[in-house]
């Protein structure tokens, strides 16, 4: 049960962002620029990211929600299952692994991050401002993963859940639906 | 050396980093500036008390000091106070909910998922609201992203105390969000 009282439609972050609207507004605004803005890294590429925090915070509904929506601009499943056990064999260019490898130190700390992780991302062919946000998009789900588990928002356990949500990143990115979610709480059971 | 070239080395921080980054530099910016400085029943000064505790933990000497200073600000304290907050409140008199959500925001820093039941009862026990805790782990929360983004690029910062005086002050009566670019 949530640490608050929170909306019973909106599990996870969902309700978290429109219990504090004000403070929900600029982090909607950031990860909607980091992961949908234009950029030389795919939104699925930027998912990836995402999701190997999440993974490594071990932030269930996070790790379940970007996994899906990785899935669904990739257009596969194996790519996220891959990469959570071994960055060096995941299907992707060098030069995501070198930036996916700079993101799991982030998770660490920011102090994590070496030299030589950098220069690997670099000789790879990793540009500063991709460097930048793949920093700062590790840096944006440590919020969002102690944000979800430090307020003990609750994951729901059916994988349809989190293909919908998925769907819906897709489909909507990261801003506020024009109005709202109410909508969803039809399929809430009685 | 920061880990990618700024367009403005001398920026110490996360002030070099918004340089380089405008578009993230604003929802940054206004983020900070709602947490710490918007409507709450926390004081700004409890808040940003938080906000250098968490990044004392997360052991980033940069956002520790800026905030710590700005804390003293609002709290008209001696700069000198600031090394206080490293050894847990010893000086700094700080009431019993404060002490109680900073032990909140220290399970954050850590991973959300040590944030007990029995830690928000004993905030509740001393009077502390739901929007309280929620700032609580919010603004421990995005310290460990802001913590995180200025020692992840492998920024600078100044070391003395002194130094970040004017910031803190800045930081504190001024705010987050700039005016110029905002125009207000």
């Amino acid at each position: 049960m949530p640490h608050i009282p929170l909306p019973a439609h909106l599990p996870g972050i969902t309700g978290l962002l429109e219990y504090s609207k004000e403070t929900a507004q600029p982090i909607r605004v950031l990860t909607q620029f980091l992961l949908r803005g234009e950029s030389t890294l795919t939104p699925g590429e930027r998912e990836l990211i995402a999701t190997i925090v999440s993974h490594q915070n071990e932030c269930r509904f996070c790790t379940a929600a970007h996994t899906a929506a990785a899935d669904l601009l990739i257009g596969n499943t194996e790519t996220c299952e891959m990469m959570k056990q071994d960055v060096d064999t995941t299907p992707v260019s060098d030069k995501m692994k070198t930036l996916l490898k700079i993101a799991k130190q982030v998770q660490i700390s920011g102090k994590a991050v070496s030299k030589e992780h950098i220069a690997a991302a670099k000789a790879n062919g990793a540009t500063d401002l991709e460097i930048h946000d793949t920093v700062l998009i590790a840096a944006l789900f440590c919020l969002y993963n102690r944000y979800v588990d430090g307020m003990a928002t609750v994951a729901p356990s059916e994988p349809q859940f989190y293909h919908g949500l998925g769907q819906r990143l897709v489909d909507n990115g990261y801003n506020r639906l024009p109005n709202g979610y109410d909508h969803l709480k039809q399929n809430q059971p009685s | 050396m920061a880990h990618i070239s700024l367009p403005d080395e001398s920026l110490p921080g996360i002030v070099g980093l918004f340089n380089f980054r405008p578009e993230t530099a604003e929802p940054l910016r206004l983020l900070a500036d709602t947490l710490l400085r918007g409507e709450s029943t926390l004081t700004s000064g409890e808040r940003e008390l938080i906000a250098a505790y968490v990044s004392h933990l997360n052991n980033c000497h940069f956002c520790h000091t800026s905030h710590a200073a700005a804390a003293m600000a609002h709290l008209e304290c001696d700069l000198s106070l600031i090394d206080d907050i490293k050894q847990d409140f010893k000086k700094i008199e700080i009431t019993p909910k404060l002490r109680a959500l900073l032990n909140i925001a220290a399970k954050v820093q850590k991973s959300g998922k040590d944030v007990r039941n029995e830690d928000v009862e004993a905030a509740r026990a001393e009077g502390a609201t739901d929007h309280e805790i929620h700032h609580s782990v919010l603004i421990a929360a995005a310290f460990s992203m802001f913590n995180r983004y200025v020692d992840g690029l492998g920024t600078w910062a100044p070391q003395e105390n002194e130094a970040y005086r004017e910031m803190g002050q800045r930081m504190a009566f001024q705010g987050y969000v700039r005016r110029d670019v905002v125009g207000s």
